[in-house]
């Protein structure tokens, strides 16, 4: 039977001058349960990720996805990066949908996650360098850019050969920044980029990529649990529970539509539950992975 | 055609970048290399005393030939371990350093990908099987007159063509489950050691045995590396172990990236991409 649904969103065209469309995105994961005694077989459980989430960004915008662990931000994240293939609707990155045309997306864009995420006993400028290749960049292309842009992220020359286990959390973070930004993205996800950070790191992040909404006319895409952050980032906050979508609207409108003095006010009115303090476990670890 | 040439530029440069990748990992990891390489000249070693041992005992053999064989023996399954080892990296160790992600969401096609991992592997294994090969000749003064090397390098360079496609094979299992592939991919070289006339001539085999010996790329490796360095056989006179090893190698390796590409499906279908572990 033919999805009526389905084939509509397939022949509506991409929205010119969008940055990133997403259309009724829906993702979700199988997971065996732990064997229970007297079963000879762990149940599996389905587990929504992403139910139907929809929305756009402009080109060089900022938005923030705010949302708890186990909401779908890591899933939706790792979907417009082409690391996962969705269950349902569609993703464009610049017109290029991520599942047909998934080398044109990665061109495109790049990622920073909460795991700093590099060999730990190659030292940053190693690090830099080998993944600059997968992008075309030559050692002659990457030779001054390096350390330009470790120097941008205020990471000290003296420790660019440095193993990078070596190297503080922050410090790790802003090399994360830095292979981020080598590759000239036009979109940038940010998945929790701050998440366990020291506060003075955290400050130096955030104002980095102040920095880059400022100087560069890449579109960011943050997820975080961070509220301030997401208020002082973005010029739209999406509130995303559960795996729905259920506002994305600059952060003032945001408080109105919810009669809210504060985000986390709103947060709650959209959601019914509290906001959690900041965990140290990624999205998808809690319920999504559980 | 200009926008063709940039794309095989980019997918070069992005292979030499998986190869300057492992050269770094090798440089930092060189203390450990050196500790390996001196475990696989003590196995080695043990392997080849086994000839003196047969005589001391009262076997009537000709002591040098089954030295050499046995090295000869030796040192190709430790290439082949290497190959093996190499590629099953592609996954499992960047699994471990949680850097997989990373490198899966990077625009250089897989093929070049593992391109640049096999080109890798191939030269440091090869390097290291010479200095095996040197190291171990030398320590039990092992006369080879009649000895074809260049021979012997060739016909281990075109098998390695296969070992590629089949370590591509198994290189995808621990993206599918991340421990069982693993624990997989022994298996794979295990059953590859066994059957392949790695220490003993293949006939020797239960028929079974033999008819998978067949389609191991090891066994006319080894083959055309005894008659190469044993009997000092010329190129041409191995027509019969490179026909087969070129066929393998055009099998193998087109099905290796195919099973590799279906696994990856597989993982970003259901989410095993990301470290666990």
């Amino acid at each position: 039977m033919i999805d009526v649904h389905q084939a509509v969103m397939e022949v509506v065209p991409v929205r010119k001058g969008a940055a990133v469309e997403v259309r009724e995105l829906r993702k979700e994961f199988r997971r065996k349960d732990s064997r229970k005694r007297g079963e000879k077989r762990g149940e599996r459980r389905t587990r929504v990720a992403l139910d139907g989430v929809s929305f756009t960004m402009e080109k060089g915008e900022t938005v923030a996805i705010l949302g708890q662990n186990g909401s779908g931000k890591s899933t939706l994240v790792r979907l417009l990066s082409t690391l996962l293939l969705p269950d349902g609707g569609q993703a464009f990155v610049l017109g290029h949908d991520v599942v047909s045309e998934p080398r044109a997306v990665r061109r495109l864009v790049n990622r920073v996650s909460v795991e700093a995420s590099f060999f730990k006993k190659m030292s940053a400028a190693e690090n830099l360098g080998y993944a600059a290749r997968y992008y075309g960049m030559t050692s002659k292309d990457t030779r001054d850019r390096i350390p330009e842009i470790l120097e941008r992220v205020g990471f000290p020359p003296d420790r660019r050969d440095e193993p990078m286990e070596a190297l503080s959390r922050g410090m790790q973070q802003k090399v994360a920044l830095a292979r981020a930004l080598l590759t000239s993205p036009v979109v940038l996800l940010l998945d929790e980029p701050t998440t366990g950070l020291d506060p003075r790191s955290k400050l130096e992040v955030q104002e980095f990529v102040r920095e880059i909404r400022e100087t560069h006319d890449s579109t960011i895409l943050l997820c975080t649990h961070d509220l301030n952050e997401a208020e002082n980032l973005a010029e739209r906050v999406g509130i995303l529970d559960r795996g729905r979508l259920l506002a994305l609207e600059p952060a003032d409108e945001l408080r109105h539509r919810y009669s809210a003095e504060t985000l986390e006010q709103a947060f709650f009115a959209a959601t019914g539950r509290e906001f959690e303090a900041e965990g140290d476990e990624d999205d998808d670890d809690r319920d999504v992975f559980a | 055609m200009r926008t063709l040439a940039t794309t095989m530029r980019a997918e070069l440069v992005g292979a030499g970048g998986v190869v300057e990748r492992n050269f770094y990992l090798t440089k930092r990891y060189i203390w450990w290399d050196l500790a390996w390489f001196f475990w696989t000249v003590a196995n080695t070693l043990t392997i080849v005393f086994i000839a003196q041992g047969i005589e001391l005992t009262g076997g009537q053999i000709d002591v040098n030939s089954v030295a050499t064989s046995l090295l000869i023996g030796a040192v190709v399954w430790a290439y082949l371990g290497v190959l093996f080892e190499f590629l099953m990296e592609t996954v499992a160790w960047e699994r471990w350093e949680g850097t997989i992600e990373y490198t899966f969401m990077a625009p250089l096609s897989r093929a070049m990908h593992l391109a640049g991992q096999g080109v890798f592997a191939i030269s440091y294994g090869l390097l290291r099987a010479v200095f095996l090969f040197t190291v171990c000749a030398l320590f039990f003064d092992l006369s080879m007159p009649d000895a074809n090397f260049l021979a012997a390098f060739i016909v281990l360079a075109v098998a390695s063509i296969s070992f590629i496609g089949i370590g591509v094979m198994t290189s995808v299992l621990p993206l599918i489950s991340p421990e069982k592939g693993t624990q997989l991919g022994f298996v794979a070289q295990g059953t590859l050691l066994v059957v392949s006339g790695v220490y003993y001539p293949v006939e020797v085999l239960p028929g079974w045995m033999q008819a998978i010996a067949k389609i191991s790329p090891a066994t006319y490796a080894l083959e055309g590396a005894r008659e190469a360095i044993m009997d000092g056989a010329p190129l041409a006179e191995m027509w019969d172990e490179i026909w087969p090893l070129l066929i393998i190698g055009a099998v193998s390796i087109p099905l290796g990236l195919w099973v590799f590409s279906r696994g990856e499906l597989y993982a970003k279908r259901h989410g095993k991409l990301k470290r666990s572990g």
